[in-house]
């Protein structure tokens, strides 16, 4: 994140290609795309450029995720790709359409159908149970409530917490509460998962358990989008992005290097 | 590869063979598979050091095979390494040496050296994280020992997000 005086420069500026080729083709069309997305923050006569100029693509049932330092504007992007907060210029295309200039309401609704969002604390409505978090998305894109009920207990069964049903989100431990989080995302069978450190506030046994599913949901055919510094969970997509200052400095598809180049053997070289 | 071998000669008398089969099978697919030479040569070594000797068995079948045991001051010099503490990992030097010297010759850029090493340590995290998803739940060691070179790598990763923020 870069921070200056509103009487500054060039809020546009060329982005890092840090010399390396550019990434492979993408497998299908494109899910979502940008065109030199910016968003900036004014506060206190303080201009804060979180992105600035991000051209990425998201193929159809991809699986893509966004590394980069604290500050880089990852959590931005994602942000703004999800309507969350409105993009300060360029453009935003998902599924053919173009969504930047939709209104809040607009946004709501495309959320609905075609978004869902998994965020690092949860964010369930701690009022009502698992199952009704799982069950409101679907209600909400109107389907009936016979489809909702069965939706939700299709999810709660595939995400190992159909027991849980009836809990207060509060009663489960982090692990669980993100999985019921994931399948409140999942509930409409959105175009695109986008998940903002979703183990960010795990412990190991929990991290493994999303892995799990986050696996599984793309082996699945789903699309998802993911901001995170876990390398671990980085490593199961297809592609990584690296943004440096609101920037993209790298994005490259990950190709499995056995361990016997420089893997556990170079770490755990018995002594002697 | 020395302490590993007096180690489980401490347990109990063995062959060359039957100590590669041990480690791995205490230590199971995440360990490399020691190769059953440098074993040889090791308790040679072992032996010449007075930490070890050795008799030939006679097989009725086969070659006679050389059993090894533990000597008084093999395990004194085993118990000194169990009682010392063991050093921390190093520092990935190599890369670093790289990153700062690199772009003073003119060779290459710093950011281009940075996201080339992260594409490499994140493969090789794929490559963990798929022989995590293929480890036997039941193989604690093998569990373990993958989760500190996962670990380490999420460190060496760190570092770098480090060096990127105040080298370029």
């Amino acid at each position: 994140m870069r921070r200056r005086h509103p009487a500054g420069d060039n809020p546009q500026a060329t982005p890092r290609s840090g010399g390396l080729p550019a990434p492979p083709n993408l497998p299908g069309p494109a899910l979502l795309r940008t065109s030199k997305l910016v968003k900036v923050y004014r506060a206190d006569g303080v201009t804060v450029e979180a992105v600035r100029g991000v051209d990425i693509e998201l193929a159809i049932g991809e699986f893509v995720a966004i590394m980069g330092p604290s500050g880089s504007g990852k959590s931005t992007l994602l942000h703004v790709l999800g309507g969350l907060e409105p993009a300060t210029s360029g453009e935003i295309w998902l599924r053919g359409q173009r969504v930047d200039t939709l209104s809040t309401a607009g946004w709501a609704i495309l959320r609905r159908r075609h978004i869902g969002f998994v965020f690092q604390f949860f964010n369930l409505l701690s009022n009502m149970t698992v199952g009704d978090n799982v069950e409101l998305p679907a209600l909400l894109a109107g389907a009936t409530p016979r489809q909702a009920r069965k939706r939700r207990e299709e999810l709660l069964a595939e995400l190992g917490i159909a027991d849980k049903a009836g809990a207060a989100p509060a009663r489960l431990s982090g692990g669980e509460q993100q999985r019921v989080a994931l399948a409140r995302a999942l509930a409409n069978e959105p175009s695109l998962l986008l998940a903002d450190e979703p183990t960010g506030n795990l412990d190991s046994a929990s991290t493994h358990d999303v892995l799990r599913l986050l696996r599984r949901a793309h082996a699945g055919g789903q699309a998802i989008l993911m901001v995170t510094h876990d390398a671990r969970v980085a490593s199961l997509a297809d592609r990584v992005i690296n943004l440096f200052d609101g920037m993209v400095a790298d994005d490259a598809k990950i190709v499995s290097i056995p361990r016997n180049v420089n893997g556990v053997s170079d770490v755990l070289e018995l002594r002697g | 590869m020395r302490q590993p071998l007096l180690a489980l000669l401490a347990k109990e008398p063995a062959h060359g063979y039957e100590l590669k089969l041990a480690l791995e099978q205490i230590f199971g697919q995440a360990y490399p598979s020691p190769n059953i030479g440098q074993i040889y040569v090791t308790l040679k070594r072992l032996e010449q050091d007075g930490l070890v000797r050795s008799e030939d068995v006679e097989q009725t079948t086969r070659p006679n095979k050389r059993v090894y045991e533990l000597t008084l001051a093999g395990r004194q010099a085993l118990r000194a390494w169990v009682e010392e503490p063991s050093d921390g990992p190093r520092i990935r030097d190599e890369f670093f040496i790289k990153l700062i010297l690199a772009p003073m010759a003119g060779l290459a850029d710093r950011m281009s050296l940075m996201n080339s090493q992260r594409r490499h340590y994140l493969g090789i995290m794929r490559n963990l994280t798929e022989l995590q998803a293929d480890t036997d739940p039941a193989d604690t060691t093998g569990r373990l020992l993958i989760e500190g070179a996962v670990l380490h790598l999420q460190a060496d990763l760190d570092w770098l997000e480090r060096c990127l923020e105040e080298l370029v």
